[in-house]
C-alpha cells in the first residue's frame, strides 16, 4: 500500500513532464530551441514581481473553478458547467458592485456572498433535474453555459449598461483591487482574492473530510446504491453537491468582476476559466490541496506563454499546442496509471 | 470554440474511467496521503517563494537598466514600436493585419526588423490584453498601439500606469495626455459602398453582417443603410450581427440565412467573422456560376478574398486605412511630435478611408460615377451621413 501513496503523486508530476517533453520536441521539430521556449515560459510566470503577480491573479480563479469540478467529482457529478457559473457569478458581482452604495465592510461582502449564491442557483438547476428527473448533468450544465453567456450579454446591453458593450466600473467599496499589492507588484492587476480563494480551499477540504455532510457526498460519489441502502438521502447529496460546486464556481466570477476588471464586457465567448477548471482538478486529483498546486501549473502556463513569442520568437499557434499537449497529458492520466500499474506488477 | 468543444469531449470520455479510477483508488488511500502531500506542497511553495525572490532581484536590475535608457533617449535615435492585437488576431484579413503591415513597413522604412525596433503581441481573450501592453512596455517600446476599442480599458489602465511612454488607441477615445486615439469616418466611407451596394442590387434586398453590436459598428450600419436608401428609398436591408469579431463559422451562417431570403449583396463589418460570409458566397458562387451575388469587404481591400475560379464576389471594399495611420503616428512619435492626448480623425478627405476598385468586371464605371458623386457630397457637406440608428432615423425621414 505504501506505493500508492507515492502513486497519487507519481501520476500528475509524470504528467505534466511528459507534457513539457512533448511540447520541447514540437518546438525542436520546427526549429526552436525549447530550452529558450520554456526559459521565456518561466520568466513570464516568474521573471519579476509583475509577473508574479499576473501569475496569483490568474491562479486565484483557477483555484475556485478547480475547487468547484472537484467538489462534484467527489460526488461523482460532472459539472461542465463551471463556466456558466462563473459567467452568473461575474454579472451578480458586478450588478451589486455598480448597484449598491454601502461602506466597504458590508459592500464587498455583500457582492462576494451574492455571487456565491448565482453561481449556486445556477448549480442547483441541474442539481435538481438530475435528482428529480435523472436528467444527466453534463448535458443540462453544457446548455446552461450558452443560457448564462448569452443572457448576461443580454442583461449588460439593457440592464446594466445603455446599450453599451460593457457595465461601468464597480464602486470602489466593492473592489478586491488593492493599491498596496499593486505596487507592490508593479501594477499588475493581482488582488485580496487569492485569500480568498485558499480559504476556499480550507472551506472544500473542511467539508469532504471533516463533516458527515462531507462523508455522506463521498459515500453518493463511491456508490449511489450503497449510500442509499444505508438510509442516506441521495437526491439531497446531490443537489447539496451542485450548489456548493456552483457557489465555489460563483466565487470565482467574483474574483474577476471584483478583483481584476472591475466590470464585465459583452462577450463573444467563453472565459474558459470553467473548462480549465476542469483540468485543474483533473491534475490535482480533486483534493483541495492538489487543486492548488495545479491551479498554480496552470495559471503559470497562461500567464507565462504569453512571453513566448515575444522572448524566445515561438509563435502563438505553437504556444497553443504546447499548452494543449500539457493539458492532454493531464487529462490522460489514466494511460500513465495504466502504465505504471503494468510496471509494478512486472517487478513482481 | 472548437477547441473548447474538443476539450469537454475528452475529458468526458475520460470520466467514466476517472470515477471508476477514484473508486478504486483515490478513496482508499487519499486520507493516508496527507503528511506526503502537505510536504509536496511544502516544497513547491518554497520553490515559488525562492523564484519570486530571485526574480525580485532581476527586477531591480532591469530597473535600472530602464533608468539608464530613459536618461540616454535623447541622444539615441532608437524609438521601438509595439502593437497589441485584439482577439482577432495579427492574420485576421482585417484590421489587425492591416495594422501590422503598416507596422512592419515602417520598421522597413527605418531599417528595423521584428523583435528589434518593432513587434506584436497576440491577445487571445480579454484577459491578456492588459499583460501584453505590459510586457511591451517592460520590453522599452516607447509607442504601443491597441488595435481595437476591445483595449480601451487596458489602454486607459497601462497609460495612466506609465505616464512616460506613448499609446495608441485605434477605433476609439481614451482621454489621457500620452494616447494619441485614432479613428475613422468609417461611416462616411460604409455610404459609398451603400450607395454601390443599392446601385449594384438586383433584389433589392441588401444585407449588413456586423461583429460585435456596439457604437462603432452602428457607425457602419448606419452609414451603409443611409447611402442605400439615399440611391432608392425602397431598398430593404436586413441587419444582423454575428457577436463576436472572430466566428467564421457565425458568420457564414447569417450569410446563408440572409442569401436564402434574397439579398444578393452583404456588407460585412465583422473581423475575422465576415471570411465566412465570403466562404459562404464563394460556395454558392461555385454552385451556380450565374448567380449574381457579392459581398462587400471592409477595413482591407479584400478582393483576394473574393476570387473564385474566373470570378470574384468582391464589389468593393470599405478601406480603412489603419496601416496609413500607424505608419503616421509611429513617425510622429519618432520625431519627437507625439499626438498625444489628441483625437486624429482618418476621413474621406485625407484618404484615410476609401472605395477599393479593384473589381473592375462588377464595379462598373457607372457605380463609379455614382459613387463619386456622393463622395463630392459628402466632402462638401451637403450630406451629413448619420452616425447612429438615431441619426439614420431622421436622416430616412428626410429623404
Amino acid at each position: 500500500m505504501t506505493s500508492n501513496k507515492l502513486f497519487n503523486i507519481l501520476v500528475p508530476v509524470i504528467s505534466v513532464f511528459i507534457g513539457l517533453i512533448s511540447g520541447a520536441i514540437i518546438m525542436l521539430a520546427f526549429g526552436y530551441n525549447p530550452i529558450e521556449g520554456y526559459a521565456a515560459l518561466w520568466e513570464g510566470a516568474f521573471g519579476d514581481m509583475y509577473f508574479v503577480g499576473e501569475t496569483i491573479r490568474q491562479v486565484t480563479p483557477y483555484i475556485l473553478t478547480g475547487l468547484a469540478v472537484a467538489f462534484a467529482f467527489r460526488t461523482g457529478l460532472f459539472n461542465i458547467g463551471a463556466e456558466g457559473q462563473v459567467i452568473v457569478g461575474w454579472l451578480a458581482a458586478i450588478w451589486v458592485g455598480i448597484t449598491f452604495d454601502l461602506p466597504m465592510y458590508l459592500h464587498l461582502p455583500f457582492a462576494v456572498v451574492i455571487a456565491a449564491l448565482a453561481g449556486a442557483v445556477w448549480g442547483f438547476i441541474p442539481g435538481l433535474l438530475k435528482a428529480r428527473l435523472g436528467v444527466h448533468e453534463v448535458i443540462v450544465t453544457i446548455m446552461l453555459n450558452y443560457v448564462a453567456l448569452y443572457s448576461s450579454n443580454a442583461l449588460i446591453r439593457s440592464v446594466l449598461s445603455d446599450n453599451q458593450d460593457k457595465t461601468e466600473k464597480i464602486s470602489s467599496s466593492a473592489s478586491l483591487a488593492s493599491e498596496w499589492l499593486q505596487n507592490l507588484t508593479f501594477f499588475s492587476r493581482m488582488h485580496y482574492g487569492i485569500l480568498i480563494a485558499l480559504f476556499a480551499a480550507v472551506l472544500m477540504w473542511f467539508i469532504i473530510e471533516r463533516t458527515s455532510i462531507g462523508y455522506e457526498l463521498k459515500s453518493v460519489g463511491y456508490n449511489k446504491h450503497a449510500s442509499k441502502y444505508a438510509g442516506m438521502n441521495v437526491s439531497r447529496n446531490i443537489v447539496l453537491a451542485m450548489v456548493i460546486s456552483g457557489a465555489f464556481a460563483g466565487l470565482a466570477g467574483s474574483m474577476e468582476g471584483l478583483g481584476t476588471y472591475g466590470n464585465m464586457s459583452v462577450s463573444s465567448g467563453f472565459t474558459n476559466l470553467g473548462f480549465d477548471g476542469i483540468a485543474v482538478a483533473l491534475l490535482g486529483a480533486n483534493t483541495a490541496i492538489g487543486v492548488i498546486l495545479a491551479a498554480f501549473l496552470f495559471g503559470a502556463l497562461k500567464v507565462g506563454a504569453l512571453n513566448m513569442p515575444t522572448e524566445a520568437g515561438v509563435p502563438n499557434e505553437l504556444v497553443d499546442i504546447i499548452i494543449a499537449l500539457i493539458i492532454f497529458f493531464v487529462a490522460s492520466s489514466y494511460i500513465i496509471r495504466w502504465v505504471l500499474l503494468r510496471f509494478k506488477k512486472g517487478e513482481k | 470554440m472548437n477547441y473548447e468543444a474538443f476539450r469537454e469531449v475528452i475529458v468526458y470520455e475520460n470520466c467514466e474511467h476517472y470515477i471508476q479510477n477514484i473508486i478504486e483508488k483515490q478513496g482508499v488511500t487519499m486520507l493516508k496521503n496527507r503528511k506526503f502531500i502537505l510536504l509536496f506542497a511544502l516544497l513547491l511553495s518554497l520553490g515559488l517563494v525562492l523564484a519570486a525572490c530571485g526574480g525580485g532581484e532581476d527586477q531591480s536590475g532591469s530597473d535600472n537598466e530602464g533608468e539608464d535608457e530613459g536618461t540616454s533617449e535623447e541622444g539615441s535615435s532608437e524609438y521601438n514600436v509595439g502593437m497589441v492585437t485584439d482577439e482577432g488576431g495579427v492574420d485576421d484579413k482585417s484590421f489587425n493585419q492591416s495594422a501590422w503591415e503598416g507596422l512592419q513597413a515602417w520598421g522597413e522604412e527605418h531599417g528595423l526588423s521584428k523583435g528589434a525596433g518593432f513587434d506584436y503581441a497576440q491577445s487571445e481573450d480579454e484577459s491578456d490584453y492588459l499583460p501584453n501592453m505590459t510586457r511591451l512596455v517592460r520590453n522599452d517600446y516607447d509607442l504601443v498601439f491597441g488595435i481595437g476599442f476591445l483595449l480601451e480599458d487596458a489602454i486607459t489602465e497601462i497609460a495612466k500606469q506609465n505616464p512616460d511612454n506613448d499609446f495608441a488607441i485605434v477605433d476609439t477615445v481614451v482621454e489621457a495626455p500620452n494616447v494619441a486615439s485614432i479613428t475613422f469616418a468609417e461611416h462616411e466611407g460604409s455610404f459609398l459602398t451603400g450607395v454601390a451596394a443599392a446601385m449594384k442590387t438586383n433584389t433589392d434586398k441588401l444585407g449588413f453582417v456586423g461583429g460585435v453590436d456596439s457604437a462603432l459598428i452602428n457607425k457602419f450600419e448606419s452609414g451603409f443603410v443611409a447611402g442605400a436608401k439615399s440611391v432608392n428609398p425602397d431598398i430593404e436591408v436586413d441587419i444582423q450581427y454575428v457577436g463576436n469579431f472572430s466566428s467564421a463559422a457565425d458568420g457564414k451562417l447569417i450569410a446563408t440565412r440572409m442569401y436564402n431570403d434574397g439579398a444578393d449583396v452583404i456588407y460585412h463589418s465583422a473581423g475575422a467573422a465576415g471570411n465566412g460570409v465570403f466562404a459562404q458566397a464563394k460556395d454558392l458562387k461555385q454552385k451556380d456560376e450565374d448567380r449574381e451575388i457579392y459581398v462587400i469587404g471592409v477595413d482591407r481591400d479584400q478582393y483576394e478574398e473574393g476570387a473564385i475560379g474566373d470570378h470574384n464576389v468582391t464589389l468593393t471594399s470599405m478601406v480603412k486605412r489603419v496601416d496609413t495611420s500607424v505608419i503616421e503616428v509611429s513617425n510622429q512619435g519618432l520625431n519627437g511630435e507625439f499626438p498625444g492626448g489628441e483625437v486624429l480623425v482618418f476621413g474621406l478627405e485625407d484618404e484615410g478611408i476609401g472605395i477599393a476598385e479593384t473589381n473592375e468586371e462588377a464595379y462598373t464605371e457607372e457605380i463609379a460615377t455614382a459613387v463619386n458623386e456622393w463622395k463630392e457630397k459628402i466632402k462638401n457637406g451637403d450630406v451629413k451621413v448619420p452616425q447612429t440608428r438615431d441619426e439614420l432615423k431622421a436622416f430616412e425621414e428626410e429623404l
